[in-house]
């Protein structure tokens, strides 16, 4: 069957493409397109190579206090050169595949799938990030995370519309990325789980992934941490974590599949969560006592993203966490 | 379709491409490079790792078409001067070949992790190494030819 090799040079080019051909499927580092190509799963009618749109490969600061990244940033420069702002999404970036995986794979591939087990989607959720798409027709439209998952592998792209960026705030708190697999590298998860603090606004976003049809918020089990964590002194509740995590638990809907039980998985969204949680409430008040929340997100909170101490003894989640 | 690189240095063309066809089958089949190993089509074993543009990839996800214009360097550009790469020489000496399959890709990917981190740690070689798979070796003797390498390319001035 013949196939047609569209290679735009420019975004404009690429959205026109688009629209001519909204058949086109969209290909960035391949990582995901092709492998359907090689097994013969996939025989769209033409791929449209964006490798060649300088412009998606770029990301920026923006006047609004957001980072504009690209979605053609590869997994490998994310977590080099935007790892300290966005340390939830670098962390789930660093268990996508392996080093020549993250060399070509993209966060703008990741949504482009929006499969349910991508690794990208929870650490945007729990930021808040929107997603930036295009039509040579209609324009730009700003798509917030939690509304652009539909099901599974479905997204709110429409058929003449290209993805080219995703907006977030760099981390104003702790941020953590959590997966379950059979081993580190080159693993779909079995379940994720992200967790991004936000002290300014007192507040958690969360996101759960590869425990129901489409990644999403645990929007529950955010509304409880707003009401009860304690901003003013750090003290955490030792039954807070794991009622955090039932509540986690309860946002999931998974399924029986290959890789794990949907009992299992609901399991481990409890234990990622609660874990998360103590982590990065750890982290913000490791530093001491201090004045919270008020201080504002670059007030006396640690600086996030750097590289998180080894187990500390006295906290018998530290010792278990994964590497990376 | 037709499609023009630079592969290990020279300027090469591959004519009637398939459009879905990869990198990988466009260097073995069509450009007489065999060097890198065709095994798992979907990314997960490494074998088939090459440059391009300087970052180590699985050249099976990467669609040929992708590969216009750019540069391309196989496990057979590693080797110069009519001598050995020193990692190719150190899997040759430690034992870290066996039946040889995954030994291109492993060296090309430790060949790019010693140019970046030219003594790495333990840690580091097997978080560089994970994504290529082995069948035979249990990766002992491959973690000691890149330990070997690593010594041999900082005494070489």
């Amino acid at each position: 069957m013949t196939m047609d090799f569209l290679r735009p040079a420019t975004w404009a080019e690429a959205l026109e493409a688009k629209a001519e051909r909204p058949g086109a499927v969209p290909v960035q580092g391949g990582t995901d397109v092709m492998v359907e190509l090689n097994f013969d799963v996939r025989r769209p009618d033409a791929l449209l190579d964006l490798n060649r749109v300088a412009a998606l490969g770029e990301w920026s600061a923006e006047e609004d206090g957001r980072l504009r990244v690209g979605a053609g940033v590869t997994y490998a420069r994310l977590i080099a050169e935007l790892g300290d702002r966005l340390p939830g999404l670098a962390q789930a970036a660093r268990t996508v595949g392996s080093p020549q995986i993250r060399n070509r794979g993209t966060v703008g591939g990741n949504l482009g799938a929006a499969s349910p087990a991508g690794d990208g989607h929870p650490p945007l959720l729990a930021a808040g990030a929107e997603i930036e798409v295009e039509s040579a027709a209609r324009g730009v439209r700003m798509i917030p995370a939690e509304e652009f998952y539909l099901g599974v592998k479905r997204s709110a792209l429409e058929p003449d519309e290209l993805i080219r960026a995703f907006w977030t705030r760099p981390a104003g708190g702790p941020q953590y990325f959590s997966k379950v697999g059979t081993r580190n590298a080159m693993v779909i998860a079995v379940c994720s789980f992200a967790l991004a603090l936000h002290p300014a606004e007192r507040r958690a976003g969360t996101g759960i992934g590869s425990a129901a049809p489409t990644p999403r918020r645990a929007v529950a089990a955010e509304e409880f941490l707003a009401a009860e964590l304690d901003w003013d002194t750090g003290r955490l509740d030792p039954g807070l974590p794991r009622r955090f995590g039932e509540l986690a638990a309860g946002a999931a809907s998974p399924i029986d599949d290959v890789r794990g039980t949907a009992a299992y998985r609901r399991h481990a969204v409890a234990v990622l969560a609660r874990r998360t949680l103590t982590w990065a409430w750890h982290d913000l008040w490791a530093a001491g006592p201090h004045e919270g929340p008020h201080d504002g997100p670059r007030g006396r909170v640690r600086r996030p993203g750097g590289p998180v101490a080894p187990g500390d003894p006295g906290d018998p989640e530290k010792p278990r966490r994964e590497a990376g | 379709m037709r499609v023009s690189l630079t592969v290990n240095g020279r300027h090469r063309t591959a004519d009637d491409v398939w459009e879905g066809e990869s990198l990988l089958y466009v260097l073995r089949e069509r450009l007489g490079l065999p060097g890198s190993k065709n095994a798992c089509e979907q990314g997960e074993c490494g074998s088939c790792t090459v440059y391009l543009d300087g970052l180590p990839v699985c050249a099976c996800l990467v669609a040929a078409g992708q590969a216009e214009s750019r540069e391309v360097r196989t496990v057979e550009g590693l080797a110069g001067d009519g001598r050995l790469d020193p990692v190719q020489e150190a899997f040759t000496e430690c034992g870290a070949v066996q039946c040889g399959f995954c030994t291109p890709g492993l060296v090309v990917q430790a060949h790019d992790l010693l140019n970046r981190t030219p003594r790495p740690t333990d840690a580091q070689i097997r978080e560089a190494l994970a994504g290529n798979l082995c069948r035979c070796t249990g990766y002992e003797k491959i973690l000691d030819a890149v330990r070997l390498a690593a010594t041999r390319k900082a005494a070489t001035p």
